[in-house]
């Protein structure tokens, strides 16, 4: 799967972009992200509070606990302040 | 027919305006936002998902054109480094009378700054910082729900 982070996730995580096989015990978005948390570091900080954070898959605005696929791009990022 | 584009460059709004026109139009509304000139900020700097974004525009443009008679929807939505003064954004809509164009155009800017995936990063005194969202945004977004 192809995991995309903006914003000010981009810069806590050091990355734009990543490859990721999906991890056997993750099924959901939800599962996704304690799995990254534990990578710990940049990234337990970036998904500290996820009050903080809205995620798309597949570019949907989608919610936490919808269920992932190996072929998902799931984008992470900060509530939206364009216009 | 609706035109979304998302640039660099800056957009002539009465060029946009023209192409816009339907030979049975009765009335555009334009929107156009822009870098605010306020105390140390020196410039605005607009970053977005671009697999998603005119997608999502797109989505937010055909839910306006469901709620509304309209005749043309275009919007322009710049991204890159801005200095104050310099316009971000511009929604314009036709339709046949006032109200479906005013109340669309409003629409699509409380949709486009509570949905449509682009983040501002102002630089105040040499240093950068990422804009908070508003609450209020997600409030004027609200209003549209039950309508």
């Amino acid at each position: 799967m192809t995991l995309l982070y903006f914003a000010w996730l981009r810069q806590k995580t050091g990355r734009g972009e990543e490859q990721l096989s999906l991890p056997a015990d993750v099924k959901t978005v939800s599962d996704l992200v304690l799995f990254l948390k534990k990578r710990g570091g940049g990234f337990e900080d970036a998904f500290a509070d996820l009050r903080r954070l809205r995620v798309a898959v597949n570019q949907d605005h989608s919610g936490w606990d919808t269920p992932l696929r190996d072929s998902d791009e799931v984008a992470f990022f900060p509530p939206v302040t364009g216009g | 027919m609706i035109a979304i584009r998302i640039q660099t460059g800056d957009f002539d709004i009465a060029a946009e305006i023209a192409k816009l026109d339907a030979e049975n139009t009765g009335a555009v509304a334009t929107f156009t936002g822009k870098v605010r000139k306020e105390g140390d900020l020196t410039a605005l700097t607009l970053e977005h998902y671009p697999q998603m974004t005119e997608r999502e525009i797109a989505r937010i443009a055909g839910d306006a054109q469901t709620r509304w008679p309209l005749l043309g929807v275009t919007i322009v939505h710049r991204i890159g480094r801005l200095l104050p003064g310099d316009k971000i954004v511009l929604v314009a809509v036709a339709a046949q009378h006032r109200h479906a164009a005013f109340e669309a155009c409003a629409f699509l800017m409380d949709y486009l700054k509570t949905r449509a995936p682009f983040w501002k990063q102002e630089e105040r005194g040499g240093k950068t910082q990422w804009v908070e969202a508003r609450e209020s945004d997600d409030r004027a977004a609200g209003r549209w729900r039950d309508k």
